[in-house]
């Protein structure tokens, strides 16, 4: 099984150049202005884009994050929204690949096997789910390779040698390395530690490594990104989303393209790096 | 849904954690390693009889244990129907039954090393048995606490600086016990090098509830024992409150292989349950949230939602996994009590036998109200009466005279 994601870090590693990944939470500041915010991304450099599923309780996040997961529910978000959302998306996208990350809960409710059918027939290439170890992969994991999606994991600094094999085993798509121990949105990793760190994951993987977690300007995250396969932002794209918004958190004229800006310097960042060694 | 009669219902979790579909570790990879330390450390401490030689010897000379059973006569003469025997959790140290299982966690925490200490706290009753706890030993101890819950339950708030511990009110969310558990799980994250997450009741990912409840199991031991001694036999029934279960699953859990034994729990109804209520089993199902599934009150899309109980120590959308099994399996019947009941239950006991119960355990008095009358007089009821009253003084006397 080939996905988008598989397709999209085999061109990358023939340019010579790691992945620039963004994150978004689906819905925020409302469903319409969302969808304009993903397709824009695309066009301002964004290589792999993750939609956030909105949750009451994102114990990994930082408050910049649970904030817009917040904005979302408030703007009547739901899981049936944000596949919606992935649906519009592709009308005019069938390359770049959608990662969604969240929660389990939502999906449960859901229905696992229900959610995995209409994820990948919105178009959805991969899922990040925190709250879903190893220890858990017959929740969603298995049942997600089995439908033709990829299981990303988190890989953290205290996944030693030992539990790395168990972490990497049924990961596919990309690992996905957590910078630090902490939530999201907290100071960044030295990029020596995080080169270190990438170095012992891919002892263990063929897969692609990209980090994440207190990455916030173009120069981070090109010297994270020198390092890697590719570089993942987050909270500092939901802070310039937030700080476009009026006094009552509705979006205004500027909301698009003040995300767009950023993902666009942030993707020279990225851009800028050599890619790391094989 | 038809669920088999298992073989002993004290035999859970199962090595992954699990009670039937409920529990399991539903936790960020950050703090897998730690979850799995946790529970070797725990599995070698519970063979170790120099642990248990030294967690007697505090549970007797610093909480006070044995707590004693007391048979409540003029409550029993005013219901008119069965004995209603109390055992006496509120006598111990810091004032509830959530001592035994903080001395048994920071015993475990100074074996693995650990010198930061963090708890979440509702009521404040764990939070200041945590601060009490790293008092004795030199621990630096953070406790989070929903802002809404430090408003009303002031007196905790101030015994707990007192104590030396750092209280943090945390203002995300609906500013109450779920809010300071994530609060507490991403400080964990953050600092998992030398941080000990203490929970205090029957849920978090499993080792958690497994190791809150044999912590508190002393409750119903000492209750079996205690029984024996002044009637010759079992109790006909138990009750207690629950929130997240801990002084209930204390007081079940000695029982459940003992067919005879009735046996309540108590949720909270809130304002009914119709309207803002905690109770998840009378009005959740099942999801996942804080390392467990379990039963939660959430819409339609897993959203959790708000809780609301006049009790802070009550006031959580979920309940412990070994619960939701028992409910399942059928074993304990949930009843769930409103605000108004746990009240005039807080009044009555107070009035009747010159005992101020907290709001939690009033809420156990209450269905005591409206199931001892209709039991005979040979009887033997045991409620739980896990914590005093003291820390709800101003909020219920502000109540009654009609200020909120």
């Amino acid at each position: 099984m080939t996905t988008r994601i598989d397709t999209r870090f085999a061109e990358l590693a023939k340019q010579g150049r790691p992945a620039f990944v963004t994150f978004l939470m689906a819905g925020d500041p409302d469903p319409a202005t969302s969808l304009e915010i993903i397709k824009a991304l695309p066009k301002s450099g964004a290589d792999v884009i993750e939609i956030g599923m909105p949750f009451t309780d994102p114990m990994a996040d930082g408050p910049s994050i649970q904030a817009a997961g917040l904005r979302a529910l408030k703007a009547g978000m739901t899981l049936k929204k944000t596949l919606e959302l992935v649906r519009g998306f592709r009308k005019d996208d069938n390359a770049t690949p959608i990662v969604l990350m969240g929660y389990y809960n939502p999906i449960y409710i859901y229905g696992v096997d229900k959610f995995l059918v209409d994820a990948k027939s919105a178009g959805v290439d991969g899922l990040i789910i925190v709250d879903l170890p190893p220890e858990e992969d017959d929740e969603l994991c298995l049942p997600a390779l089995k439908a033709g999606l990829n299981f990303i994991r988190l890989a953290t600094p205290t996944t030693d040698d030992k539990r790395l094999p168990a972490v990497l085993a049924n990961t596919s798509g990309f690992v996905y390395y957590v910078s630090i121990t902490g939530i999201t949105g907290a100071a960044a990793a030295d990029s020596t530690a995080v080169s270190e760190a990438v170095a012992r994951i891919k002892r263990h993987t063929r897969l692609p490594v990209c980090v994440g977690f207190g990455i916030r300007t173009p120069e981070t995250a090109r010297a994270i990104a020198s390092h890697a396969n590719g570089a993942v932002v987050g909270t500092a794209l939901v802070d310039a989303l937030k700080n476009s918004l009026d006094a009552e958190g509705r979006a205004t004229a500027r909301t698009v393209n003040a995300v767009a800006e950023l993902t666009a310097a942030l993707a020279q960042g990225v851009k800028g790096a050599q890619q790391a060694a094989e | 849904m038809n669920i088999a009669k298992p073989n002993s219902y004290r035999s859970g979790p199962d090595e992954r954690g699990h009670f039937g579909i409920f529990g399991g570790r539903f936790v960020a990879e950050t703090l897998m390693p730690l979850i799995l330390e946790l529970e070797k450390a725990y599995s070698e401490a519970k063979a170790d009889p120099a642990f248990q030689a030294e967690m007697n010897g505090y549970l007797k000379n610093y909480v006070g244990r044995p707590s004693p059973l007391y048979f409540a006569e003029r409550l029993t003469e005013h219901l008119g129907g069965a004995k209603i025997y109390l055992k006496r959790e509120e006598l111990n140290h810091t004032g509830s039954h959530k001592v035994n299982n903080v001395l048994g966690q920071i015993m475990l925490a100074r074996r693995m090393g650990k010198k930061r200490i963090i708890a979440e706290t509702g009521a404040g009753q764990h939070g200041v048995a945590t601060a009490t706890l790293c008092a004795r030993f030199g621990l630096e101890c953070v406790v989070y606490m929903g802002a809404v819950d430090v408003e009303r339950q002031q007196p905790n708030v101030i015994r707990m600086e007192m104590l030396g511990a750092k209280v943090m009110p945390v203002q995300s969310g609906t500013r109450t016990l779920k809010d300071a558990m994530n609060e507490a799980l991403r400080d964990w994250v953050t600092n998992v090098h030398n941080t000990f997450y203490c929970i205090g009741t029957v849920a978090g990912p499993h080792p958690y509830p497994a190791l809150v409840r044999d912590f508190q199991s002393i409750i119903g031991n000492e209750t079996k024992a205690q029984m024996q001694e002044i009637e010759g036999r079992l109790p006909d029934s138990l009750i207690a409150c629950i929130g997240g279960g801990s002084n209930a699953m204390g007081l079940f859990h000695p029982f459940l292989d003992d067919p005879a034994v009735e046996i309540f729990g108590v949720e909270a109804a809130g304002h009914g349950l119709t309207q803002l209520h905690a109770a998840s089993i009378a009005g959740g199902r099942p999801g996942v949230l804080h390392g467990n599934r379990t039963y939660l009150l959430m819409d339609a899309d897993g959203q959790i939602q708000d809780a609301h109980s006049i009790s802070a120590g009550l006031d959580y959308p979920g309940i412990g996994p070994e619960h939701s099994w028992l409910h399942e399996v059928g074993r304990v019947t949930y009843l769930s009590a409103t605000d108004d009941e746990a009240l005039a239950a807080f009044q009555l006991l107070s009035k009747l036998e010159g005992i101020i119960p907290a709001l939690e355990p009033a809420h156990a008095i209450a269905k005591v109200v409206e199931l001892a009358p209709k039991r005979p007089r040979d009887h033997l009821m045991v409620v739980n009466l896990s914590g005093r009253g003291d820390k709800d003084v101003p909020q219920v006397g502000d109540i009654l005279r009609g200020k909120k």
